[in-house]
C-alpha cells in the first residue's frame, strides 16, 4: 500500500470521527476585546536581569586581566 | 503613507483597519485547528496582540495576510501544546466496521481520543491535511516549514495513529 493510500484510509477513518469544521464564521466583534488586551498588556520592556550584568562584568574582567583566555573563549564559541 | 507602513510605525488606527480586514479569516483558520469557537476567539485576539507587538519587525512591502496566518498558526500550536489531552485510553474495542451504532459511536470517540493524544506539531498538520484537506503548500507556509516536512509529519502522524488504533483493537492496515 502506498503512502497516499495509507493517508486516504486514515483520512476516511478520521473524518468519520472528526468532521471537518463547517461553521467557521465569527459572530461577534472582537475589537473591544482586542482593545482591552492592548490596554491591559502594554508592549513589554526588554529588561536584562542583574545576574546577566554580573556575568558580563565577570567575563569582561577575566578578558581584561587574562587576555590569553580570549583565544580559549573563541575556541569554545 | 500606506496602511501597512502606518501599522509598522505603530499607528493604532492602521492596526484597527488591518484587524477588521483580516480577523475573520484568521479566526476561520484557527477554529479549523483548535475546533473550539471560544478558544479560537481568544487565539484570534492573541494573534493580533502578537502581530501588534511585532509590528516593527514587519516589512510593509511583505504579505500581511501570510504573516498573520503564520502567527495564528503558532498561537494555535501553542494552544494545542498546552491543552493536549493526557487521558488514558480504555482497553478493548470492537472493530470500526461494526454495524452496532453504539459501538461505532464508541469507536469514533476512541479515534478522537487517539488523535488528540498526538504531539501538537503532528496534530496540527494532520488536522489540516487529513481532516480539513488543506493543500500541503498552504500548511507549509502557515507553519513555516517545507512541503516535504509537511509530508513527513503527515506520514508520521498516520503511523502513530495507526499504531495507537491497532493497539486499541481498531483495525487499520499497517504498511
Amino acid at each position: 500500500m502506498s503512502k497516499e493510500e495509507n493517508n486516504k484510509e486514515m483520512k476516511e477513518l478520521l473524518r468519520q470521527a472528526i468532521a471537518p469544521a463547517q461553521d467557521t464564521e465569527l459572530r461577534r466583534d472582537l475589537w473591544p476585546q482586542m482593545l482591552r488586551k492592548l490596554e491591559e498588556q502594554p508592549a513589554p520592556v526588554v529588561r536584562v536581569p542583574w545576574f546577566d550584568w554580573a556575568l558580563a562584568a565577570i567575563l569582561s574582567a577575566v578578558l581584561v586581566f587574562f587576555p590569553g583566555s580570549i583565544l580559549a573563549l573563541l575556541y569554545h564559541l | 503613507m500606506e496602511l501597512l507602513e502606518r501599522f509598522a510605525a505603530g499607528n493604532l488606527e492602521a492596526f484597527e483597519a488591518l484587524f477588521r480586514e483580516h480577523h475573520k479569516e484568521v479566526y476561520a483558520w484557527i477554529v479549523r485547528i483548535v475546533r473550539d469557537h471560544g478558544i479560537a476567539e481568544d487565539l484570534t485576539v492573541e494573534t493580533f496582540w502578537r502581530i501588534y507587538r511585532a509590528r516593527d519587525r514587519f516589512d510593509p512591502a511583505g504579505n500581511f495576510r501570510a504573516w498573520a496566518r503564520r502567527i495564528a498558526t503558532n498561537a494555535a500550536l501553542d494552544q494545542l501544546r498546552t491543552a493536549r489531552r493526557e487521558t488514558e485510553l480504555p482497553e478493548g474495542l470492537a472493530g470500526a466496521g461494526t454495524a452496532d451504532p453504539a459501538v461505532r459511536r464508541e469507536t469514533r470517540e476512541r479515534i478522537k481520543q487517539a488523535f488528540f493524544q498526538l504531539p501538537a506539531k503532528y496534530r496540527l498538520v494532520a488536522t489540516l491535511a487529513l481532516i480539513e484537506e488543506e493543500p500541503y503548500k498552504n500548511i507549509g507556509e502557515a507553519a513555516g516549514i517545507s512541503v516535504a516536512l509537511v509530508k513527513v509529519r503527515v506520514f508520521r502522524a498516520v503511523r502513530m495513529l495507526r499504531k495507537k488504533l491497532n493497539s486499541l483493537g481498531i483495525e487499520v492496515n499497517a504498511k
